[in-house]
């Protein structure tokens, strides 16, 4: 009976209705003008706040440049000094080690609230203040945790001594940083990510749960074969997106550890912040950035191909 | 369309004569006024300084001065950009690890003619404070504005409670082998959740209440308020000299055992853990009654003495081996930024915040030590009569016991190595011996 479901295409996919070629041809002209006029300001925002950055970044990658000064040409020096950089190689892992719990952590509990969202809780209010955490200022939200976990004064400490447990240096200890860091993300993220999930709940048509019922599927069925599936190309978009944003932290590290203890929470972004910034090594920090945006790039190049991300089963 | 012509040609004259004004001003003027702006990063000083910019006024009607506070954590990034930016202030507080930098890389004014032509006497600050400021290129970049020393802050009655009396802290002797009686009373002051101190037997060192001494952080490569006062009574010098120097000496024994003593109090519980204390600060905590003895600066006196409800002392730091005590000796300055578009104010302002006119007005408020001796002497005097007793920082002015603050180029590149070695060590992660490691590091950046 259920076979009907998984082996074949959505019933919806025959239904579709075929794309309008109405307009094409006419005043195409005028309306490359107008689309021009359009996208111009999102073109020069892009011009003059990437694309012009992005080049000049690449350039300085290759010259050692402290800012106070002109850059001085040097070639391949700071990529093979990166490579030798024990350093790097940890910001690397502890950078991986944080995406992986951030996202893994996010994209279950907003997919359980995007859920929510979609069957059970369908009043605005609710919806609404899932989304609370994420209209905070992420430097607010990073302090107001690194008060309430403090090791000696923090409330949740206060909580766990009363219990008559061990306080735990959530901040502190070398095992806690990265996990508390990432939860702390997951928090003011979630409502977000739920929302988008939830958008594209909301695409999926009725009709596909209605024949599932119909067919006598239970709901965890129906969330394995109809669900997820169709879910597909929204949940890539998602994670690209997250995962994307998750090897950028740096506002949370910065304003709570500043990369320590030791070196346990010295993500990459911090690292270049501190080369950059506070060593005066510009041209260093480029080449850093210029690693870290060919990994994202490779990144989501992976996740587009392996998640199928542009096509959609309903079509 | 003539009309139009002219009224374009309207706006092209005006525009032509707005950008002449704005050619004029933007031109180093040499004559002293206009508006300079001026930043600071101690919130506790501001009400002093903008006592001494009123009076400036009040005698160069022509100049202003905008004071701007930003704190010391977003203080140096934005200077620098300000750099770049052509934004920074026309003068600045500096600190001694950041001008090496900024006068190599020609960002800061030198100041020697100003010094010259207006007779700024260099010999009227407290000894050594004035030397400080001048480069590698021997020029001076800065003249003295304030000092500091590093003492003990006590909680009084955790002290008696402890059947100490403050005579006795005020002569505790320390080594690096046992501690001498420095670690004596520290253990003695410690205090476990049941009662038990931390030199009885039973005392448990997984709950403890009172530590004896607090632990700020791991002091990164200076230990300016943590270590230095103890490694340097052992004769341990950071640099091979001093300023300027070029090799450092993290891996000299005398350094590591006193390291390894320090952080082994820690394991003994009679110091917090590294661990816990990212977070609410050192003082917070021992105004919270949680530590019986702080090491802190002496910019930090206001902080320590305002707590509620913690009637607080301070002790001179414990002898050395030798029999002499040691502190950091650090003095703060103001420069002039290069790209200043009004050089003879700006100097003229630097001048003013160097004389004793405004030393004494800082002097008169309480809150740090003057660079001037006769306003040293001033802050003293207005300390006490808060009924702050400052003898333990002065002390050291006045025994010579103090050492300059190492001064040396790539400070924030060495501070890279050092924070995450010194962490370490302290954290009780590696053994003390792995400095030596880090240290060559360090050397290999001036090579």
């Amino acid at each position: 009976m259920m076979t009907t479901l998984t082996k074949n295409p959505p019933a919806a996919a025959h239904k579709a209705p075929q794309r309008s070629n109405r307009g094409r041809g006419m005043a195409k002209l005028g309306d490359l003008r107008i689309a021009l006029l359009f996208i111009l300001p999102a073109m020069i925002g892009f011009v003059a706040f990437f694309l012009v950055p992005t080049i000049r970044g690449i350039y300085l990658s290759f010259t050692e440049y402290s800012v106070l000064g002109e850059p001085e040409w040097i070639g391949l020096k700071n990529y093979t000094s990166i490579f030798a950089d024990e350093l790097f190689w940890n910001a690397m892992a502890v950078t991986v080690q944080y995406v992986a719990i951030n996202i893994g952590l996010q994209t279950v509990i907003a997919l359980g609230l995007a859920l929510l969202m979609h069957r059970v809780a369908k009043s605005t209010f609710v919806r609404g203040a899932l989304l609370l955490p994420f209209l905070v200022a992420n430097v607010i939200v990073a302090l107001l945790w690194f008060w309430m976990l403090d090791y000696q004064l923090g409330i949740v400490n206060e909580i766990i001594n009363w219990m008559g447990l061990p306080r735990i240096a959530f901040f502190g200890s070398e095992q806690w940083a990265i996990p508390t860091i990432a939860f702390v993300n997951v928090w003011r993220h979630m409502g977000y990510t739920a929302l988008l999930i939830f958008a594209g709940l909301q695409s999926i048509p009725n009709h596909v749960y209605e024949v599932a019922s119909l067919d006598g599927a239970s709901p965890t069925r129906t969330f394995w074969s109809i669900t997820m599936p169709l879910l597909r190309p929204v949940l890539a978009l998602v994670l690209v997106v997250t995962v994307i944003g998750s090897f950028q932290v740096f506002d949370t590290v910065a304003v709570t550890t500043g990369g320590g203890p030791v070196n346990a929470s010295r993500v990459i972004q911090m690292y270049i912040y501190q080369k950059a910034f506070g060593e005066s090594d510009f041209g260093y920090a480029s080449a850093l950035s210029v690693i870290l945006f060919v990994i994202l790039a490779l990144v989501a190049f992976i996740q587009m191909k392996f998640l199928k991300g542009n096509e959609s089963d309903l079509d | 369309m003539k009309k139009s012509l002219g009224a374009v040609a309207a706006a092209a004259a005006i525009a032509l004569s707005l950008s002449a004004c704005g050619g004029a001003s933007s031109t180093p003027s040499a004559e002293a006024k206009g508006e300079i702006n001026y930043w600071l990063w101690d919130a506790n000083q501001l009400p002093a300084y903008q006592q001494c910019a009123a009076d400036f006024t009040k005698a160069n009607p022509d100049i202003k001065v905008k004071i701007t506070q930003r704190g010391w954590d977003d203080y140096w990034t934005t200077l620098t950009n300000g750099f770049v930016a052509g934004t920074a202030p026309d003068v600045f507080t500096d600190h001694l690890s950041k001008f090496p930098e900024y006068a190599s890389k020609k960002q800061l004014l030198a100041l020697d003619d100003a010094v010259q032509k207006d007779g700024v006497k260099l010999d009227v600050y407290n000894k050594g404070l004035a030397d400080l400021w001048v480069g590698q290129d021997g020029k001076r970049y800065g003249l003295p504005k304030d000092w500091d020393t590093v003492a003990m802050f006590y909680n009084k009655k955790l002290v008696k409670d402890a059947g100490y009396t403050e005579e006795q802290l005020k002569n505790l002797d320390w080594n690096p082998q046992n501690g001498g009686s420095y670690e004596k009373a520290i253990a003695h002051l410690t205090v476990d959740k049941s009662g038990k101190r931390g030199d009885e037997a039973g005392f448990d060192k997984s709950k403890v209440a009172v530590y004896g001494l607090g632990l700020e952080n791991s002091g990164s490569g200076q230990g300016q308020t943590q270590w230095s006062f103890l490694s340097a009574t052992t004769g341990w010098t950071h640099t091979d000299k001093n300023p300027w120097g070029t090799k450092f000496n993290y891996d000299d024994p005398k350094l590591q055992e006193t390291i390894k003593w320090w952080a082994g109090l820690a394991d003994k519980g009679y110091m917090p853990k590294l661990e816990t204390t990212v977070g609410a600060s050192v003082s917070d905590a021992f105004g919270a009654g949680k530590a019986a003895i702080n090491t802190n600066g002496s910019w930090m006196i206001g902080q320590y003495t305002s707590y509620k409800g913690v009637e607080t002392g301070i002790a001179p730091t414990p002898k050395g081996p030798e029999g002499k005590r040691a502190s950091m000796f650090n003095g703060l300055a103001d420069s002039v930024w290069a790209g200043t578009k009004n050089p003879a104010a700006s100097v003229k302002w630097v001048e003013y915040l160097a004389s004793s006119a405004c030393q004494d007005v800082v002097a008169s408020k309480a809150v740090v030590f003057p660079a001037i001796k006769s306003s040293s002497e001033k802050a003293a005097a207005a300390f006490k009569a808060k009924g702050i007793d400052v003898t333990a920082f002065t002390t050291h002015v006045t025994d010579g016991t103090t050492f300059l603050f190492p001064i040396a180029d790539k400070a924030a590149k060495v501070d890279g190595i050092m924070k995450p070695a010194m962490d370490a060590v302290v954290s009780g992660k590696k053994d003390a011996s792995s400095l030596t490691d880090a240290n060559g590091q360090v050397n290999s950046l001036f090579k």
